[in-house]
């Protein structure tokens, strides 16, 4: 199996490993995942860039998501699903068997399709995650760190006052960026969104863009999204898989002006192929 | 267009832009050669249809303007769907251009009706207007075929069409120096003789937008430029 960090100190001096270090949050080399007999993601290579959004696009069942999952090890719980191949954050096997999947995904946040607020109150949902994870010493540095974390996903103003209401009555598009606000609190370096504005009028959608443009320059943020519009405006890289092939990884600006790979080209202009 | 969009309607509103830039090519061609035609055979009648022509070139570059702004606004295109639409924007534009550049020589027809034109003259000017209606058909056969190293290859002929330009002029000077009764007719003339010059330039303003509507890319280089009447009668000419 290919190591990242084997790679790097054997083929780099020091100075280029740190470069490179800065170039790729999140490397991924010859990644294989199998659902059962399924071969469902093959020999995805991708470097993922720190401080800026990635947005992967394709058909339904290219992959994407799958792949999504596997960066905080979300197939783990899934009984057939096999990973192959390395993913490093930082350098780091993130498949390593002394990482402990709890403490990973601190580190490696997720937003889901539909927003999923725990039936509990705004303040308690956004406390849940540094709570369990130890992060306040006590009640006042809690307090600052629900109120920092729903700043941070441009909610504050809204539920500062009814920080005891039921998370659940808010709107879907307060409810998503309660759940941004949630993986927010923890603090982690990478931020995992599948589809976070599939369930949310253009409105709730625009202000989800906004606060991901917001937040990008302290976090790494890998989203799926099926709007291509959405990716274009979000992300300053994408990339195209289609058939469990990573077929394409360019520059936003220049995937979708012009596109090297016809399968890229065919699906962003809505094409037969 | 190899592939076609799954929305069909968006593939008829693509089809519509390139239907009418060609319709527009067709006629721009037209109105120069008819232009050039009743300058050298003083032909008042063809000048006037070809000023009133101009009115269709015009309506045709405003509808092309007001379907490609329904067509971004409603199908928000990306790679080679928005380079062809933007694309059939400038040529549209660029054809509306030439259409007042025919426009233009044939109203010169009646001022130089009086004096007619030198037949030598005459020779000179049908023949930089063959060589820009040249490029101008061939420009228009390489929109529908797409092909990059044709646009390219139009591009780098440019300044045949500034060369022939360039002797013309010195030509049209040494008339108004023979005699000062040939500087009004001449003056037109050499208005015209630009008039079709400047067709050239359209032309390969066109083969360059082609160029990055098939590849994305902007043609290398300097386009190739040997119009030197800038410099005719400076003093280190002499």
């Amino acid at each position: 199996m290919n190591n990242l960090s084997n790679i790097t100190t054997t083929t780099m001096p020091a100075t280029t490993k740190v470069a490179a270090m800065n170039l790729s949050k999140i490397s991924a080399r010859d990644v294989q995942v199998y659902y059962g007999d399924k071969h469902a993601l093959k020999d995805v290579n991708i470097e993922i860039r720190p401080r800026s959004v990635t947005a992967f696009i394709g058909p339904s069942g290219c992959g994407k998501s799958t792949f999504l999952r596997c960066i905080n090890r979300m197939n783990d719980t899934i009984a057939s699903c096999r990973v192959e191949g390395n993913i490093a954050i930082d350098g780091e096997d993130i498949y390593d068997p002394k990482v402990d999947p709890v403490q990973l995904r601190a580190k490696v946040g997720m937003v889901f399709q539909k927003p999923n607020p725990f039936p509990k109150s705004i303040y308690e949902n956004v406390a849940y995650g540094p709570r369990i994870h130890g992060l306040a010493r006590n009640k006042s540095e809690l307090d600052d760190i629900v109120a920092s974390a729903l700043q941070k996903a441009g909610l504050w103003n809204e539920v500062k006052d009814r920080l005891e209401s039921p998370g659940t009555g808010l709107s879907g598009g307060q409810q998503q960026r309660l759940c941004i606000a949630r993986a927010v609190a923890v603090s982690p370096e990478v931020i995992l969104m599948d589809e976070p504005c599939s369930a949310l009028d253009p409105i709730a959608t625009a202000k989800v863009e906004e606060l991901i443009h917001e937040i990008r320059e302290n976090f790494t943020i890998v989203i799926v999204t099926h709007s291509m519009q959405q990716a274009a405006r979000v992300s300053q890289r994408t990339a195209m898989f289609h058939l469990g092939n990573l077929v394409e990884e360019n520059d936003t600006d220049k995937m979708f002006t012009n596109p090297d790979d016809q399968r890229t080209q065919d699906y962003i202009m809505g094409r037969f192929g | 267009m190899a592939s076609t969009h799954i929305i069909r309607a968006y593939d008829d509103e693509l089809k519509f832009l390139f239907r009418r830039i060609s319709e527009m090519g067709g006629l721009a061609e037209q109105m120069v050669s008819d232009a050039v035609r009743a300058l050298v055979n003083a032909d008042a009648a063809l000048a006037q249809k070809v000023i009133s022509d101009d009115v269709i070139l015009d309506n045709a570059e405003r509808e092309i303007g007001d379907k490609a702004i329904v067509t971004i606004a409603k199908r928000q295109p990306v790679a080679s769907d928005l380079r062809e639409i933007m694309g059939s924007i400038r040529i549209a534009s660029d054809l509306e251009r030439v259409g007042d550049l025919g426009k233009n020589t044939a109203k010169r027809v009646i001022a130089v009706q009086g004096t007619g034109v030198p037949r030598s003259l005459a020779r000179g000017l049908e023949h930089l207007s063959e060589l820009a209606l040249a490029q101008l058909n061939e420009v228009l056969d390489v929109y529908a075929t797409r092909s990059p190293e044709k646009a390219r290859s139009i591009r780098d002929r440019d300044e045949e069409i500034d060369a022939m330009y360039t002797s013309l002029f010195r030509e049209l000077l040494t008339y108004m120096m023979e005699d000062p009764r040939n500087i009004t007719t001449c003056t037109h003339l050499l208005f015209c003789a630009k008039n079709i010059e400047r067709i050239g330039d359209h032309a390969t303003n066109i083969a360059e937008t082609i160029y990055y509507m098939a590849t994305g890319a902007q043609p290398e280089g300097e386009r190739p430029k040997d119009d030197t009447t800038t410099s005719v009668g400076a003093p280190s000419e002499q």
